[in-house]
């Protein structure tokens, strides 16, 4: 099955791991890796969710310690005993889960552990600002430097650890999914810096679920499976259903195509929906669209185009929007999110972390976190009512998990995200919104998602997802609708849709807005 | 389900799968309430004689119940500093009204309420100061900590305004009034046991019942862990926030009442420090300040420990300086072993799940 890596000479290897293990509650990660970190290149990891890649970079960058097997750094062994220790060795990580301080400004966190001092104590602040400044540039972003990191969107926040990493000039560059964030053009931007990196000779770990990338940048590729390396190969040797192969096994079907609905009187009905941004502008600007029921909505757009707002104002959370929401005719505007809920709304958002999960809960707790109500005998919950309807989510969603009464963080990320999606369909909605709900999850696991979605949508249920990546919205949607600056620039059905019509729908007034909406 | 949510008394699917000393560990609050007890009854002359255990539990069950309501309000990652205010002041009031009444100065008649509306009353004000609290910490986003800290003062002068710093002595009511049998919540019993420590029972039963097996709480272990994936599925978190102050301040007008029918007289400065002890027994029991965590079992074991330690010292004849020096050991310990625990928990996951 393993394909032996080609002889690349081997003073080229700056970093070597050798027979790694690590184990966690839950999951054995990493079962005797080993893994090479070529210089001057894109070394790729691939692999589904809880196949260990998370793992492996944490334990290269000096996050975790492995429970077994050695490092060596330019022929010498050597551990990391945290970060820092990794970072002197010229070793720096863009984390997957974003890493920053959210109430420290954009050039505080990028310094935050090298800060450029005075007479020893002094923070240089004009220094990190400038230098902030000067990164942001090379990353085409216009982010503030002392703007807040807590008042950024997630992707913009992403940019920030990008920049984190630049600043301290690694010799190696771990990247965990760094685009799973970013729009198409930021895209291009990020792999213009890692070519300039790799040009300066610098060792980079790229690890991504888009298969496309990787074929595009990688120069080597290493493929885990269930914690156990399972091959290794030049990328020039390899495509993208190898890589599949690879790592699911056999390769998926695309998702099949229900017939198309619109026709059908509007499930959901959105209309002149605004949303202010306090700094000035508008977030969501005048937004007026229908979803039918049995329809699946693909919601497009770069990042700040406003669609996480447009959920936002649906599910009740901005309390300040204005405009028209209505459910199957019934007004939902000035509804309290509850309400909306037990109406038939479900949100599944788009940071698991900070707005999906409560961590000191167990994996059942969170599943019925939001339809407790159905579970009442008197004023109690039904122990066996609750357990019977975990049970059944945790088998029709496959999430791998030894128990229901594990606490919700001993999962892997795509387990942690399925959890998320359980919990939105136990309220039994008529209309789902999902928030990319392909992020940063594995081939096997997003199939079984888009799935789930289009089954959803032929039990008639309204799906509508919002996502940034072009091929998923093509896949899976049957109508696309395109978001920028807030506003709706496109309306497509899946088979009058283009790559191009739609990139150029989104495009329309972005230019003007990008990095801009907080 | 209440195993998923850290209970101290482990239940059985619980001990299953961890080692004797992770037991032990999960067990601790326990162990040391029998420690403590073990220790006592074999140093203290008559430790464990009936009557002994019936005023020690009497003892206990006032800082229980201010630790039950500071319960909830830690689980929801807040924490109540106003509870030993409002046992001075749910005192000041329902002294005001058994001995002074309501004077209705229009009829020139003075009104006294009998006992049960004196009681509810006084918990009405309790629950009133924890609204706004509540309010404080909800609408109008004052941290916790601040706002209680506000309303410590506030409930404090509002008990000595009601007299002008004086004490109301001898409230066991006139006949002649229909106001008597106050003094029966402090100094009652049903069979045998006193009244405050059949209450006792009964609001723990209760509050743990809510904690454990209620959507509200639910509710407010999900405000501790997450507020903000909480309230984007659905949690009504102000109003779950609101909810524990007010039963925070319920429970501590509650203890005010049963101190100052013990004593059969309200004093304004009751109270002051009883947060401390609360929120100490809080803590002792397991329950995390960073929120989420928690349970009512294990605050009220947590009670009891520090109950029987003051009391056992006491009896020693050990001074009040070195009882407050243990105090405060036992309550670094009981959190450095909570911590320790966990980094156990997690490394007997990983080893099970390696072998």
């Amino acid at each position: 099955m393993s394909v032996a890596a080609s002889a690349a000479a081997p003073d080229a290897v700056v970093l070597r791991a050798e027979q790694i293990g690590k184990a966690y509650p839950g999951t054995i990660a990493l079962h005797a890796v080993d893994f090479a970190v070529r210089r001057g290149a894109v070394n790729v990891l691939v692999g589904e969710n809880g196949a260990g890649k998370s793992t492996l970079m944490k334990i290269l960058a000096g996050v975790e310690q492995p429970d077994s097997g050695r490092l060596w750094l330019d022929g010498r062994g050597v551990s990391f005993a945290s970060v820092n220790d990794a970072a002197s060795h010229g070793i720096g990580i863009v984390f997957q889960e974003l890493n920053l301080c959210p109430n420290l400004s954009v050039a505080e966190n990028i310094f935050l552990g090298h800060p450029s001092v005075r007479l020893g104590i002094d923070i240089d602040t004009g220094d990190h600002a400038a230098k902030a400044r000067a990164l942001m540039r090379r990353l085409e972003h216009a982010i503030e430097p002392d703007a807040l990191v807590g008042d950024l969107r997630i992707a913009q926040q992403q940019i920030v650890e990008i920049a984190k990493a630049l600043a301290q000039d690694a010799r190696i560059l771990i990247m965990d999914e760094p685009t799973s964030a970013l729009s198409a053009t930021e895209v291009e931007i990020l792999f213009r810096v890692i070519a300039e990196l790799k040009a300066a000779g610098v060792a980079i770990v790229y690890i991504s679920h888009r298969l496309e990338e990787l074929v595009r940048i990688g120069d080597t590729v290493t493929v885990l499976r269930d914690g156990r390396l399972q091959a290794r190969a030049e990328m020039r040797d390899v495509d993208i259903p190898w890589l599949i192969q690879q790592m699911v096994g056999t390769i998926e079907a695309p998702a099949t195509q229900a017939a198309t609905r619109s026709d059908a009187a509007p499930l959901l009905a959105l209309e002149r929906v605004t949303l202010r941004n306090p700094h000035g502008g508008f977030l969501v600007d005048g937004v007026t669209l229908a979803v039918a029921p049995g329809e699946v909505v693909g919601l497009y757009g770069l990042l700040g185009a406003g669609r996480s707002e447009l959920f936002e104002v649906i599910i009740g959370a901005q309390p300040d929007a204005e405009g028209s929401v209505r459910l199957a005719g019934q007004e939902l505007a000035g509804l309290p999110i509850a309400a909306r809920i037990r109406r038939g709304v479900a949100l599944v958002p788009e940071d698991r972390q900070r707005e999906g999960l409560v961590q000191s809960l167990s994996v059942a707790a969170n599943l019925t976190l939001a339809s407790l109500w159905q579970y009442l005998r008197g004023l109690a919950i039904d122990g066996a009512r609750e357990r019977g309807a975990v049970a059944r989510t945790i088998r029709e969603l496959l999430i791998k998990v030894s128990s229901p009464d594990v606490e919700v963080t001993a999962l892997s990320g795509g387990n942690q995200q399925k959890v998320v999606i359980g919990k939105a369909l136990l309220t039994r909605p008529r209309l789902l919104l999902l928030d990319e709900p392909g992020r940063g999850i594995d081939v096997g696991a997003k199939a079984e998602v888009f799935r789930t979605m289009r089954r959803l949508g032929a039990d008639g249920l309204g799906v509508m997802f919002a996502t940034s990546d072009l091929k998923e919205v093509m896949a899976v949607a049957d109508r696309i609708v395109v978001m920028a600056g807030g506003r709706v620039t496109g309306d497509f059905l899946r088979h009058d849709a283009t790559e191009e019509r739609l990139v150029a729908c989104a495009n329309q007034g972005a230019a003007a807005s990008a990095g801009m909406i907080g | 389900m209440s195993n998923s949510l850290d209970l101290p008394l482990a239940g059985p699917r619980r001990v299953r799968r961890t080692s004797p000393v992770l037991l032990l560990l999960s067990l601790r609050t326990l162990i040391a309430l029998f420690v403590v007890l073990a220790f006592f009854s074999a140093t203290a002359p008559n430790f464990l004689a009936l009557e002994t255990l019936i005023l020690l539990a009497k003892h206990v069950s006032i800082n229980a119940f201010l630790a039950i309501g500071m319960t909830f309000v830690v689980i929801t990652g807040g924490i109540d500093l106003s509870v030993g205010s409002i046992v001075g002041l749910s005192g000041m009031v329902a002294g005001g009204l058994l001995d002074r009444g309501v004077p209705l100065s229009w009829f020139h008649v003075t009104l006294f309420p009998d006992v049960p509306v004196v009681i509810v009353v006084a918990v009405a004000v309790g629950v009133l100061v924890g609204a706004l609290n509540g309010v404080l910490v909800t609408w109008l986003s004052v941290a916790p900590f601040i706002a209680t800290l506000g309303t410590l003062y506030i409930a404090r002068g509002a008990a000595l305004l009601i007299s002008g710093g004086e004490t109301f002595p001898n409230l066991v009511g006139r006949a002649e009034y229909h106001n008597m049998g106050f003094p029966i919540l402090g100094a009652g019993t049903v069979l045998g046991i006193p009244v405050s420590v059949v209450a006792l029972v009964v609001v723990s039963a209760i509050a743990a019942y809510i904690a454990a097996r209620t959507p509200f709480g639910r509710q407010v272990y999900a405000v501790g862990g997450n507020e903000r994936a909480a309230l984007l599925s659905g949690v009504p978190v102000n109003r779950v926030k609101l909810t524990v102050y007010m039963i925070s301040g319920a429970c501590a007008a509650f203890a005010g009442l049963i101190v100052a029918s013990e004593l059969v007289s309200a004093h304004p400065a009751s109270g002051e420090t009883f947060e401390l002890n609360a929120i100490a027994a809080t803590v002792l029991g397991g329950t995390s300040l960073a929120g989420g965590r928690g349970t009512i079992w294990g605050t009220i074991i947590g009670a009891f420990v520090i109950g029987i330690l003051g009391d056992g010292l006491v009896m020693l004849g050990v001074s009040s300086f070195w009882q407050m020096v243990i105090k405060g050991a036992v309550i670094i310990a009981a959190v450095v072993l909570d911590q320790l625990q966990r980094r156990m928990q997690r490394r007997m996951a990983i080893q099970a799940q390696a072998a």
